[in-house]
């Protein structure tokens, strides 16, 4: 068998190394990540003024719904899942992921899918338009021809990140090296760990959602038709019983990221280790019994609102614990502030304001007014953003000199966070403001009071798109060569993967490591 | 539509008079920051938990990120400040684990009595009917003749910026719905095709309307005045142009609407026996069309390739005139987009807007319906 990568386009073909793959993931949602990005410009542009300039509403309509399905399912997941192939390996002490020919797969059907789902931009009646959210009967009986080929993508991303999922609890139960025992464990492998469980709990759920639309559009059911007896309502109970835990499943790998970085950057260990723990696993329960909160002004029977106000409000308090860990580990640190540590710091600051306004939103008789208003755009953008987008980007800047061997310019990575930073803030801050004075969501125009927040929103936008192409920048001139990365990196960090030379090896841990 | 010809050009000339004064006299208001603080009990209510909830949120955040400013600022490596290796305290760890809990107990308390208000849709003193179409809302008068549709009226041209726009621009509809002050309204909400939601911020009602289903809800304006919302949940492609508008009058005035109203009705049922001229279904027809059908359709009657077909060269606008009035009437038995328009519109509107696609966009048929042509056929079936 060889040792080395094979040469040229079968490298990456046929790999089963996770490095490979776990690279492939990253670039391929970074890919995603832009495509996505230009949709939202596209968003953006129309909404600089009142009035139609740019775009039609049917066009409009079919670029919110690619916007958020290709970030949600294109790039946080795919890269999420490039972090875990590249590192959960290296941390736990094991030579490579458990299934590396079904990682290989899990990575390769992605690309189809996802040109399967951009090629109905070009179809008859355009791309899907019905919202992420797909609501049935907008999905099914009112929905463009091609929401077949949506419902067959979705299957296909549905089987990429179950099959993820698979390898991941496979290589992290069955892989550590002797002596890491589960509590032993760095906090981004049990996130993971959690997350992987929670992902093969509700990609099901969604498949079957899908499915039940297939048969209602071409096999005479009803199961979300009102007309045949189905139920309207029922799509949103079983798309939110995905829905909710699914937005977890963006958040809680970052958690994992940020708690890496946090205590090597304050020089300090992090304050509760075992209470992150509980922590998680106590957000990744709850996620399951919260689903209804998006769906307060369905007309539900009173006891199922206070039911589903009284479980989201205790979210908060897991949450909690983890914002007050973090804090508590900087505290009476000796701390710098290089780019992995101001992303970080920023998703500690945004994603608290984001968990704030969703405490809000939990509120089921405030939620009247918030609920399908720009108020929840803030809030989901503020949670996505920082919490998905900066922790990867955190994780990104974090690990590369180990991958690469090669120190990224900390003059672009803060010049790409400053500009980031800024451009999050003014394009999502003032959508508070428009959402309570009474803007409804996913709307192509829009009346004059809402004016002047969405000038500032839409320059905000642009400002954060250009700063994607600084990250971009950086991290090609880091491949390509720089100043050689020390194996540590940085000031004595935590963790098995800083033992290992930089770049890492093709192959690492062929033989296991010794855990202290 | 229950409006005769009469009415509707009057209607039409003071609207846009009125909407010319309007937009000189009052500006919009800029920069709104918050939640409206609202004209019933219900959305004062809303507002103050709503405010509570922020100032909460705002002192927790102050306290967390002061610590954690303060830590950024003291305790830099740059500075010299040697790292402390606490870790780990379980004592630490409940204390915020249950201090939390009892905040949000104390949030818990006010929010579930505002919510059993909202669901006290008991002893109404009026029931209206609303369904959601797409794009427009129906509105119907329980216990009386009244229904009518609402549709946005504000014109194309604004939207495309070939005009100013106005002051409510995309917040103003054809017909209001008038309700009276000081009584509880209940709100019975549906819909007939797509999920819509009917939201007026200022009453702090907002309700998913499901077809197949009768969503409750309630309200009790206190001040006479106009409430302007918009349908919040995404129905398609006019989405944003399906606005609400709710005028909130003094009882007596609201009885005197509503008995014209009902007058109305039976004029417009005695128009139907009546004969137009080719020019009037026409001219009423090409209203009736930009009103009802362009939004698919196209205003040039082209449609839009693979989505609407288009109306012009049509083989149905263009073949047996039966054809025609079926699929106008009861709708398309293949493409759900194309509503039953039987019940939504007069017989005099139906006649005219037919006539009207029959001549319009080069179709040239030359042939005219009458009302009472509608009226034969709705009959038939």
């Amino acid at each position: 068998m060889a040792h080395g990568p094979q040469p040229g386009l079968k490298r990456w073909l046929y790999t089963t190394n996770h490095k490979d793959i776990g690279s492939m993931y990253l670039w391929f949602s970074f890919a995603m990540f832009l495509l996505g990005g230009c949709m939202a410009l596209v968003i953006r542009a129309e909404l600089f003024e009142p009035g139609l300039q740019i775009v039609q509403p049917e066009f409009f309509n079919q670029m919110t719904t690619m916007h958020g399905l290709i970030m949600v399912f294109g790039a946080v997941m795919p890269a999420f899942v490039g972090l875990a192939n590249w590192m959960l390996p290296m941390m736990i002490g094991a030579p490579d992921m458990a299934l590396p020919r079904m990682n290989n797969w899990s990575f390769w059907i992605l690309p189809f899918a996802f040109a399967m789902l951009a090629s109905t931009l070009f179809m008859e009646g355009g791309a899907p338009n019905f919202g992420w959210t797909f609501y049935a009967p907008l999905s099914t009986e009112y929905a463009p021809p091609s929401v077949t080929f949506f419902i067959f993508a979705i299957h296909i991303m549905g089987a990429s990140s179950i099959m993820g999922a698979i390898n991941i609890i496979a290589t992290i139960l069955n892989m550590r090296a002797p002596g890491m025992t589960l509590m032993k464990m760095p906090l981004f492998v049990w996130t993971w760990l959690i997350t992987a469980y929670l992902l093969i709990a509700v990609m099901p759920v969604l498949a079957g959602v899908v499915t039940m639309m297939l048969m209602d559009i071409h096999f005479g059911t009803s199961f979300f038709s009102a007309a045949g007896g189905g139920d309207p309502v029922l799509f949103q109970h079983v798309f939110w019983f995905f829905g909710h835990p699914e937005v977890y499943i963006m958040i809680l790998p970052a958690f994992g990221i940020i708690s890496a970085i946090i205590p090597t950057f304050a020089r300090k260990p992090l304050f509760g280790y075992s209470s992150m723990v509980y922590a998680t696993a106590a957000i990744a329960f709850l996620s399951f019994i919260v689903w209804a909160h998006h769906m307060f002004t369905v007309g539900m029977p009173i006891a199922g609102e206070l039911f589903f106000m009284y479980a989201t409000m205790l979210i908060a308090v897991p949450t909690g614990v983890k914002i007050f860990n973090w804090v508590s580990t900087m505290f009476r640190g000796s701390m710098t502030f290089e780019t992995p540590m101001l992303f970080a710091i920023a998703f500690i600051i945004l994603f608290a304001i984001g968990g704030f306004s969703g405490l809000m939103l939990a509120i089921a008789p405030a939620d009247f007014q918030y609920h399908d208003t720009y108020f929840v755009v803030a809030h989901f953008h503020y949670v996505l953003v920082p919490g998905a987008i900066f922790s990867i980007t955190a994780g990104v800047y974090y690990w590369l000199p180990k991958w690469t061997g090669n120190m990224y310019s900390e003059v672009m990575g803060k010049v790409h966070f400053w500009l980031a930073f800024i451009g999050l803030n003014v394009t999502f801050f003032p959508m508070h403001f428009v959402g309570l004075a009474g803007m409804p969501r996913r709307i192509p125009d829009y009346a004059l009071q809402f004016a002047d927040f969405n000038q500032i929103s839409s320059i905000g936008a642009f400002l954060f798109g250009a700063a994607q192409i600084v990250f971009l920048f950086n991290v090609v001139r880091t491949v390509m060569g720089g100043k050689k990365a020390s194996d540590e990196v940085w000031d004595n960090p935590e963790g098995l993967e800083w033992t290992v030379p930089s770049p890492a090896p093709y192959h690492t841990f062929s033989t296991p490591p010794v855990i202290r | 539509m229950l409006r005769g010809f009469d009415r509707l050009f009057a209607l039409l000339a003071t609207s846009l008079s009125v909407q010319a004064v309007l937009a000189d006299e009052q500006d919009v208001e800029r920069w709104g920051l918050n939640m409206p603080r609202g004209v019933t009990e219900v959305a004062q209510t809303t507002y103050q938990l709503h405010m509570l909830i922020f100032w909460i949120c705002v002192a927790i955040g102050a306290l967390v990120f002061g610590i954690m400013f303060y830590s950024m600022w003291r305790h830099r490596k740059s500075k010299g400040y040697k790292a402390a290796q606490f870790h780990e305290s379980t004592a630490v760890e409940l204390i915020w684990t249950i201090i939390p809990t009892v905040i949000l107990i104390l949030m818990a308390i006010p929010a579930t009595k505002t919510l059993y208000d909202i669901y006290d849709t008991e002893e109404a003193d009026l029931n209206i009917l609303i369904t959601g179409y797409q794009w427009k809302w129906k509105y119907e008068y329980r216990g009386s003749e009244v229904s009518f549709f609402s549709n946005l009226s504000t014109p194309k041209a604004e939207i495309d910026n070939l005009q100013p726009k106005g002051v409510n621009y995309l917040l103003e509809v054809d017909e209001p719905l008038v309700v009276p002050i000081k009584k509880k309204i209940r709100f019975l909400i549906t819909a007939n095709d797509v999920i819509h939601a009917w939201w007026v911020p200022d009453l702090a009602v907002k309700q998913d309307a499901i077809p197949g289903f009768i969503n409750q809800s309630w309200t009790r304006i206190e001040e006479p005045g106009i409430y302007r919302g918009q349908c919040a949940e995404l129905c398609g492609k006019d989405h944003g142009f399906m606005p609400i508008v709710v005028k909130a009058v003094p009882q007596a005035e609201y009885d005197t609407w509503l008995t014209s109203r009902a007058a109305d009705a039976v004029k417009l049922k005695e128009l139907t026996a009546k004969t137009f001229t080719f020019d009037e279904l026409f001219a009423q027809g090409e209203k009736v069309y930009s009103r009802t059908c362009a939004a698919c359709h196209q205003p040039n009657g082209q449609g839009v390739p693979g989505v609407f077909p288009a109306i012009a060269g049509s083989k149905i606008a263009t073949g047996p005139l039966t054809g025609h009035m079926n699929i106008v009437i009861d709708g398309s038995e293949v493409n759900p987009a194309m509503q039953a328009f039987g019940e939504q519109l007069s017989e005099v509107d139906l006649a005219a807007v037919i006539t009207y696609q029959r001549n319009a966009f080069g179709n040239e048929m030359g042939d005219t319906v009458q009302p009472v042509d509608i009226l034969n056929f709705k009959n038939k079936q």
